[in-house]
Parts: structure tokens; sequence; C-alpha cells
């Protein structure tokens, strides 16, 4: 676990992305698919990111590593602000990204090997072929697979694989920062684990640090130090892995880890279930206020009319809601 | 006698690489009113049982041994006709994509009334009222709006109670529910897995749910089978299943899962990968995967063996627990 005070490895502030939608002829509308959200990540740390399709968990992601353009706030890696184009072009050579799918996220007419080395061909950090090969089989030997495997295409590999060749290219540029976007919900849950163990094992060997983005909240709880839940483009409540998953405070939250199906018979039957009513409204016409209040409880006046404050209730423990006193007595 | 008798249901696929063998000697019962989980990793055969049982299996599959008796009645080789008076009246399946289940041309109510019209004598009108009660049933708010809607004006977890509610309606006896929950977020999952339970109880049909979680078996269901490379690896009570799992597919499983307190530890990932159905080894399916195996799992495939009265597996491990429970004599 990372050190609390030293200084954070990446600090998101106040992120936004809005993607324009037509909605008529002339007319476009802003969809707020990420609406200010700040937090921190220290080195050598994993920060889970959950919330059900369409929080806008994984346009955080892509928006960190700008591929998307950010709408508003600063990305702030190791002190300094990414803001130029040449901000950016070293900031992708220390940070990088897995994809959830591992079928539609290989090129079908490259080689495994091209495909590896091609973040080392955009950088020019290879000189000469020879190092170039070696690289790439140092990738391969870190994911396991075999070097016979580098002359072949991807569509000869199952899912686990593939995902492993993905990895591999997601460490080329020897990265210090990793968002992993759904990694292993494409996977069997016997090639989950090895996966899993896998980024366990980069992550000592390498000293990595990830964003872990997935919607399996027993996964997240396994892998990460902290946990952050996001609603509606919003962050509801960002805590230590073990905190929030025995003591959340947010509606929402408490809600989304009992909903988790525990592969326990006993505790499964036993457990008592908050079930929401209703649908995600969609984020065309998020709710005023706190983006939650229509499916929530606990929902008042003071709910409809201004977002509740992100604030730290307990040390570490930061949760959005205004009346998080009152219903966690 | 059982609602449902599956006994040794072979389906293969003819392709041009050659014969695959989906299903490859499955045998279970179901009674009334119980939930029967099957769970399995993709290409385990366990979506295939299911078409199998309903018999809508792609043009290149085929049934080619074993019966299924349901209420007596032989299926297999039944021919179309009698299928056409099993299917939506006696049994019923939802699927996994309630996205693409749903024909998008065509209002949620118009198919909702196909249906009823076509399995049961109701005209128009009391297809319509049907139809509405049937979506009050799944808990649809202003079901008569609904009625007038298309499917993409539906999120993924209304659709999916859209099907449920088309699934119902002909008060089957066995509904097959093939991961009706995977492709849905976990608060909306935890609404369709409560709203199956509770009409499981009030209408008292036997649900065979397909799935990949355990989380969701550990849920819902009274008996569970675990499939592995077409065939069944181990079957009985879940309690069973969960807390003394006898084959060592279905302890790797419940190793490779996170739990709640395995934060900080490693998983044991079963090692290897699924096998390839076109080149089946002679032993047992498992053994190139197995962290046990033995010589004679590898020479011979083992048979299903009874260890108690509610759990068998296929498993040489369990010879001599076999061996006392068939003979209540020590080993």
């Amino acid at each position: 676990m990372a050190e609390k005070n030293a200084a954070p490895l990446v600090d998101i502030r106040h992120l936004k992305k809005y993607f324009n939608i037509n909605v008529g002829a002339f007319q476009t509308k802003p969809l707020k698919a990420v609406d200010d959200v700040s937090f921190t990540i220290q080195k050598g740390e994993t920060l889970g990111l959950v919330g059900e399709s369409g929080c806008g968990k994984t346009t955080v992601g892509r928006t960190i590593l700008q591929l998307y353009k950010p709408t508003a706030g600063e990305i702030i890696y190791n002190g300094q602000p990414v803001k130029t184009k040449r901000d950016l072009k070293t900031f992708r050579t220390k940070a990088t990204m897995v994809f959830q799918d591992p079928y539609s996220s290989l090129n079908p007419r490259m080689t495994v090997s091209d495909i590896i080395a091609e973040p080392l061909d955009v950088h020019g950090l290879c000189k000469t072929k020879e190092e170039r090969r070696a690289r790439v089989l140092e990738l391969m030997s870190y994911v396991g697979l075999n070097s016979e495997h580098a002359s072949r295409y991807a569509h000869e590999f199952s899912g686990g694989q593939r995902q492993r060749i993905g990895i591999a290219r997601s460490l080329a540029v020897n990265p210090e920062f990793i968002v992993c976007d759904e990694p292993v919900s494409a996977l069997d849950v016997s090639i989950q684990a090895q996966v899993i163990n896998m980024f366990d094992e980069l992550q000592d060997k390498l000293g990595l640090t990830y964003l872990f983005i997935a919607h399996d909240l027993l996964v997240v709880r396994h892998i990460s130090d902290r946990i952050a839940v996001m609603y509606l483009g919003k962050m509801v409540e960002l805590a230590d892995a073990k905190e929030i998953y025995e003591h959340p405070l947010h509606p929402y939250s408490k809600s989304l880890i009992s909903a988790v199906p525990v592969p326990d018979p006993k505790i499964a039957r036993a457990n008592v279930r908050i079930a929401l009513k209703g649908d995600i409204p969609s984020p065309m016409n998020a709710p005023s206020g706190c983006p939650f209040r229509t499916r929530c409880q606990y929902a008042c006046d003071k709910c409809a009319e201004r977002m509740p404050e992100f604030k730290e209730v307990s040390a570490g423990h930061f949760v959005a809601c205004h009346r998080t006193a009152e219903i966690n007595d | 006698m059982s609602l449902l008798e599956v006994n040794n249901l072979q389906t293969s696929f003819f392709t041009d690489a050659g014969e695959v063998r989906a299903v490859n000697g499955v045998s279970f019962s179901l009674e009334h009113g119980k939930v029967l989980g099957i769970v399995g990793e993709s290409g385990s055969g366990k979506s295939v049982t299911a078409y199998s049982i309903m018999q809508i299996l792609a043009d290149t599959g085929k049934i080619v041994g074993g019966s299924i008796k349901l209420d007596g009645q032989e299926l297999v080789g039944a021919g179309e006709k009698v299928m056409r008076t099993v299917r939506g009246n006696k049994i019923s399946i939802i699927f996994q994509d309630p996205m693409t289940s749903l024909n998008p041309t065509y209002t949620i109510g118009h198919q909702l009334m196909e249906a009823i019209m076509l399995h049961t004598d109701r005209n128009k009108q009391q297809a319509y009222e049907r139809a509405v009660e049937m979506l009050r049933l799944v808990n649809v708010n202003e079901p008569e709006r609904r009625m007038k809607q298309y499917p993409h004006e539906h999120s993924g977890g209304m659709r999916q109670r859209v099907m449920i509610a088309m699934a119902l309606a002909c008060e089957p006896d066995i509904l097959i529910a093939d991961e009706p929950t995977t492709a849905l977020d976990v608060t909306i999952q935890a609404q369709i897995l409560e709203l199956m339970q509770s009409l499981q109880k009030e209408l008292g049909m036997a649900i065979i749910m397909i799935t990949h979680d355990l989380g969701v078996v550990a849920q819902l269901c009274d008996e569970v089978i675990v499939m592995y490379a077409g065939s069944i690896c181990e079957q009985g009570t879940a309690d069973e299943i969960f807390y003394n799992p006898r084959h060592e597919y279905t302890k790797g499983l419940m190793r490779s899962i996170p739990s709640v307190d395995s934060a900080g530890t490693k998983l044991q990932p079963i090692t290897g990968t699924p096998i390839d159905l076109l080149n089946m080894p002679k032993g047992c399916p498992f053994a190139p995967r197995c962290d046990a195996a033995m010589k004679i799992c590898i020479r011979e495939r083992c048979e299903r063996m009874q260890i108690n009265e509610n759990h068998a597996a296929a498993c040489w491990m369990n010879v001599k627990a076999a061996f006392e429970a068939q003979t209540g004599e020590e080993a």
C-alpha cells in the first residue's frame, strides 16, 4: 500500500467531459458523461472505479489519457500538469491503457510482435531491429506468452491470451501508470483469475500504479487498495476498499454492495438486498441536484436543489450526500 | 415421475472441421417447483443442453442420442408438431441478451399478444388484457403505455422483464433462463433475480437457470449441475456443491473466484485453457488442466459416481467415497 502523505502520482482535479449530442437539425445538447470528478492516486496504488453502465467510468479512464479531450479540469501527473501536445507525448510514455474487449482492441492484420511493438515504434524507443525483437520477447515473457507466438495473428488466440497480448502492448513503453478498463469482464471465470493474478504480479515486479475500472465488485474488491463509486457522471463515494465494503455511507454504494451475488448459498440466502426502484435516468436528462435522488429512499427537498459536496467525513473516506450523518446513525 | 427427465443426452454440431460433441451424455431430472442451476464456462455445453430440450438448435446441430421426457412423454424424435405444443406452453425460455431477442419493428404489446394468441384460444381483447396483466406482474410501470412502445424505448432491465412476461404468459411448467442477467448491471440483476424468485414461489414453476456466475447460483438454486466440455462433472444440492465439492474442476472454480475476504491473497486459477471440443482426449476431459490428475484420469473417463444421496461426481478421486456410499462398509 502506498504512503498516504507523499505527493500523488496522478492528481485529477475537477475533470469534466461533455459530449455534444444532436437533438435537432442545428441544435446540440451536452451529455455530461463526467461531471466534476476529482481524485488522486498514489504511486504503487490500485484505485478501483466502479459503477453501472453509463455512469462514466470508462470516460474517466479515457479522458485521463486524453483519448477524449477533457471539457474542463486538470490532469496533473507527477506534479506536472498535462496540457500541451508535448506534455501529452511524454505523458503517454508513462501512462497506458488496457482495453475491455480483447477481440476488437487488437488489429487482426498485424502479427503479435507488431502489435506489441507498435508503441515502441511510435515513440521511437528501439534503435535497432534486434533491440526491438528482444524487447518484444521480454514483454511476452512478462505476460506468459511463448516466443513462438510472436509471428502469429490475434485470431489464433483465445480471449485470455488476447488480453495478455493487450497487456504486453500496454507495458511496452515501460509505463508507471496503467488505466485498466474492464480488463477481465470478457473472460471466463477460470481465465479471469489467471489475468487478475498477472496484474498483481506485474505490479509487484514493475512497481505499477493502476486505475482499475470494472463493474464486478468482487474483482475490484480483490485487486484494489481504494475504491471509488460513480453514478451518472459524478463520484459519490471514495474510501479504502475494506472500509467501503464494510461501512458504505452513500445510499447508492450501500445498495450496489448489497446487490453483489455472493458465491456462498448460506450468506446469499441470508443477505438482505437493498433494492433500488427503477432504472438509471438518461444522462441527457439527469435530475437536478443529486443525480441519485430519483432512486434514493432518503431523498429530501435539499437533494433536488443542489448537488451535495464531495467531502471527507472520516480519514480518507469521501462521500457526496447531504444526509450522510442522519442515515448512518 | 419427474417433470422433466433427461437421459444420456448427446448433441453434436456437424461442422466443416468435423463433429463437435457439444453435449456428451448429460442426464438429470427436474421436479415440479425446483430451481436447477447449470454452471459452466463458455463452450461447456450448458446453453446447448437447454436448446436441445427446446429443440431450437442451429441447422448444423442435431440430437444424436439419449432421451428427453416431459411428464413421461418422449420429446426426442417427436417431431415439430409436438414440439410446437411444448414450446411456450409447457417450457419457455428467456435468452441472455434482451437487446436482440425482441423484434425491433413491432411494439412490445404486439409481440406479447402474438405469443399469447398463438398458444391459447384467447381473442385479441383477452390477449391484450392478459398482456397488461403480465406486465404488471413483472413490475413494469404504466403497462398500458408500455404496450404501445417499441423495444428501443426500454432499458435492458425493462426488456428482460418483457421477455419474462412473455415467457410466463402461458403459465409454463418449466422456465429455462439462459444467462438472463449477464448483460445487466448489478442493481438491475438483483431486481430481476428477486422478481424471478418471487414469481417462482407464486406460480410454482420449475426453473432451469443457466449461468457462469456462481453467485447467482448460490442465491437462487436448489440443485446444481457443473458442466465441463459437454459433460456433467458434478451434480448435487447447492449446499453440497458449494461446501463439499468433489470434482477437481468445481474445486478449482471455487478457488478462482474472488470473494469478500480474498483481498491481499493470491487467487488460485485453473491452469491452461478450456479444451478444444474437436480434439477430445480419451480420458477425463479436465485431466490436462487438473493438478491432481492420476494415470487413470488420462487413460479412462470416469463415470458418474454417487457419493451420497444428494451428490454425484465424475472424478476418480471419489472411488473410495462412492464405494462406501454404495455398500455401507468402510473401504
